[in-house]
């Protein structure tokens, strides 16, 4: 077992890190207040090939694999929880579903574009009903000749209305239940396709969230992604990779807050010396130091196993659950140790604490996750 | 078109810390980087390939580690890279190196050679020059724009107070400055690419063609005298006064130095 990461995956890193530092973290605090979409950053991360590392070079992607991904949303998301999740909702959500599950003719015409960063790619599961339980399914889609006709509504989806192509999920056959689920791929501009609320959110403010409606909205029936009715089993997988992508999220907000942290112990004096000399704060330090690598270790491995291995829902999985709860735990202790600094937007671990909030939400919440897992053993 | 760039690796100063007990600089941690110029000089080869076309090398000399900054040359998309190193070219100053990396060059073809000015550890900005002259070709340096047209190049150089204009015709060797612009970032790609897909030559002793008198430490006809640390300046002292009392101040504190 090597733990060892080999030479491009550092260099990749080094490359992710200076540019979160020189591109990113200068606009993390204005894209959080604004609520506004960094456009000039997904540009270039787009023309930097950031938008497709693990897809195959054939289709534009940068031939890559998911250990390279995660870590570019994990350095991403040391400085900004917006950006990362950015990437990792386009990547794995919006392009792996094409990739994993799309024609040759799908994978031309929609894979390629995402993968070369030309487009921007979105996914629609979510329903006002259909949360956690995401078998509740209301959108439906008829097949009327050469087209399916979609009607009804998804929300929360990340990209919402800066992507240009959308895995929407609905009902062709309410009778089965799952196995009438089926997965389409939606084009922007689609007659019948518009946006809904955007939502106000606690954290990843400047990512865009909204409600997609689609009325009488025909797509073409080769658009139908893989199989009618094989939607549900596409979702869930698809979000086994999703997971691993926000549970490099989580990871990089954890460390973000730690090494903010640690600078700042270091500075700020209180009875004559600075706070890294107390007890309280080196332990808290060393204990967050060690979560943190534990959820890294996890987070790596499930994303070696995603490239590895057939199935990879517990590691992904396991990941996702012990990377965001650390990540909310840090970063609360981490705002902590910064005393009243911390609770305000002058320093970073603020926004940091209210971004770590979602990971344990998204793409399965913790409990989703413990269910997984446990499915798995009992 | 053909052309050449040579890179140095060299710490990244800005991280370098000074031991403050014996004054010595503080390596180790320390991340290598490419040497600013040199990456400036690097981006202008890449523009050129963008632009009308060009094959791109990098060549350096160095230790074994220095492949690393070969390789970030070729994820930046450099074609092919060299790497000079043996024991034997080690404790070059700038004559042995600029003899050793014109044996180098003197293996490849090219129609222009891009240097850095300087390097940031060393400072000399001879090296690019050294070697326009073991080559016997002509040297501009100082570029802080590069233009191709035809089989000439055109080159803004920075002087002191003004801007030279300078023609010359292929093949000649360009000094790079770090302000020609802005490097562009490697790509993942890029990076796998090459790891994986692409090659680092290494040149050792023997596949060089050049006199042992003009190689490593023995053929380096620098002595170095005496080498100190910078004396590290105390913080000034800021004063807000108005005009006379300012000028009285100034005049008092003259005084007590014994300038006046």
């Amino acid at each position: 077992m090597d733990f060892t990461l080999s030479k491009e995956h550092e260099m990749a890193r080094t490359l992710f890190r200076d540019f979160a530092q020189k591109e990113v973290k200068p606009l993390a605090q204005e894209v959080d207040e604004t609520e506004e979409f960094p456009r000039e950053t997904v540009a270039k991360m787009q023309k930097l090939g950031f938008m497709g590392i693990p897809m195959p070079k054939e289709y534009g992607g940068q031939g890559c694999d998911t250990l390279t991904y995660v870590m570019c949303v994990e350095e991403l998301a040391k400085v900004c929880g917006t950006t990362s999740v950015i990437v990792s909702a386009h990547t794995s959500l919006g392009s792996d579903p094409i990739k994993k599950f799309g024609t040759p003719e799908q994978k031309e015409k929609f894979l390629k574009p995402l993968a070369s960063g030309e487009k921007l790619g979105a996914f629609a599961l979510t329903e006002p009903n259909a949360g956690t339980d995401a078998s509740g399914q209301q959108t439906k889609a008829v097949l009327d000749g050469d087209e399916y006709v979609l009607n009804g509504s998804k929300i929360f989806s990340t990209n919402g209305k800066e992507a240009d192509i959308y895995i929407v999920f609905a009902m062709t056959d309410k009778s089965k239940g799952n196995k009438g689920i089926s997965a389409f791929i939606v084009e922007k501009g689609t007659p019948g396709f518009s946006f809904g609320t955007k939502e106000k959110k606690m954290g990843i403010r400047g990512s865009s969230t909204y409600e997609l409606i689609f009325t009488d909205c025909r797509i073409p029936k080769e658009n139908l992604l893989g199989q009618e009715g094989k939607g549900f089993s596409y979702a869930m997988q698809t979000l086994d990779g999703g997971r691993i992508g926000i549970a490099a999220q989580a990871l990089g907000l954890a460390e973000g807050a730690l090494e903010s942290t640690i600078a700042y112990v270091k500075e700020r004096k209180q009875f004559g010396r600075p706070i890294s000399k107390f007890q309280n704060t080196q332990f808290q330090i060393a204990d967050m130091a060690v979560k943190v690598e534990a959820a890294k270790q996890l987070v790596y491995k499930a994303a070696i196993a995603k490239d590895t291995q057939k199935r990879y829902t517990v590691e992904a999985a396991m990941a996702k659950l012990y990377a965001a709860e650390v990540a909310m735990e840090v970063t609360t202790k981490c705002v902590q140790l910064h005393g009243g600094y911390g609770y305000t937007r002058e320093y970073d671990v603020e926004r940091m604490m209210r971004d770590a909030k979602i990971t344990e939400i998204y793409e399965g919440t913790s409990e989703v996750q413990r269910m997984v897992i446990s499915g798995s053993l009992l | 078109m053909k052309i050449v760039v040579c890179i140095k690796q060299v710490p990244d100063t800005n991280e370098v810390r000074l031991d403050p007990v014996t004054g010595t600089l503080i390596r180790d941690g320390v991340p290598s980087i490419i040497n600013p110029d040199d990456k400036a000089g690097l981006e202008a080869a890449l523009r050129i390939k963008d632009e009308i076309g060009a094959e791109v090398s990098v060549l350096s000399m160095g230790p074994l580690q220095a492949d690393t900054a070969l390789r970030e040359a070729l994820a930046m998309g450099a074609d092919h890279a060299y790497l000079i190193t043996d024991r034997a070219f080690g404790g070059a100053d700038t004559w042995a190196t600029s003899s050793t990396l014109a044996a180098g060059l003197a293996k490849l073809d090219y129609d222009l050679i891009i240097t850095g000015r300087q390097a940031i550890d060393g400072d000399t900005a001879q090296v690019g020059p050294q070697i326009a002259e073991h080559l016997g070709i002509p040297n501009i340096s100082y570029a802080e724009e590069i233009k191709v047209e035809g089989d000439s190049v055109v080159v803004k150089r920075q002087y002191e107070d003004r801007y030279h204009i300078v023609k010359a015709k292929m093949p000649c060797l360009i000094t790079a400055l770090s302000e020609l612009n802005e490097p562009r970032y490697m790509t993942p790609g890029g990076i796998f690419d090459a790891y994986r897909e692409k090659e680092v030559v290494v040149w050792t002793r023997p596949d060089l063609d050049i006199d042992d008198s003009n190689i490593g430490l023995k053929g380096s006809p620098t002595r170095v005298a005496k080498s100190f640390p910078k004396s590290v300046k105390p913080a000034g002292e800021k004063v807000v006064l108005d005009g006379a009392e300012a000028a009285e101040y100034i005049v008092g504190k003259l005084k007590e130095k014994y300038v006046l």
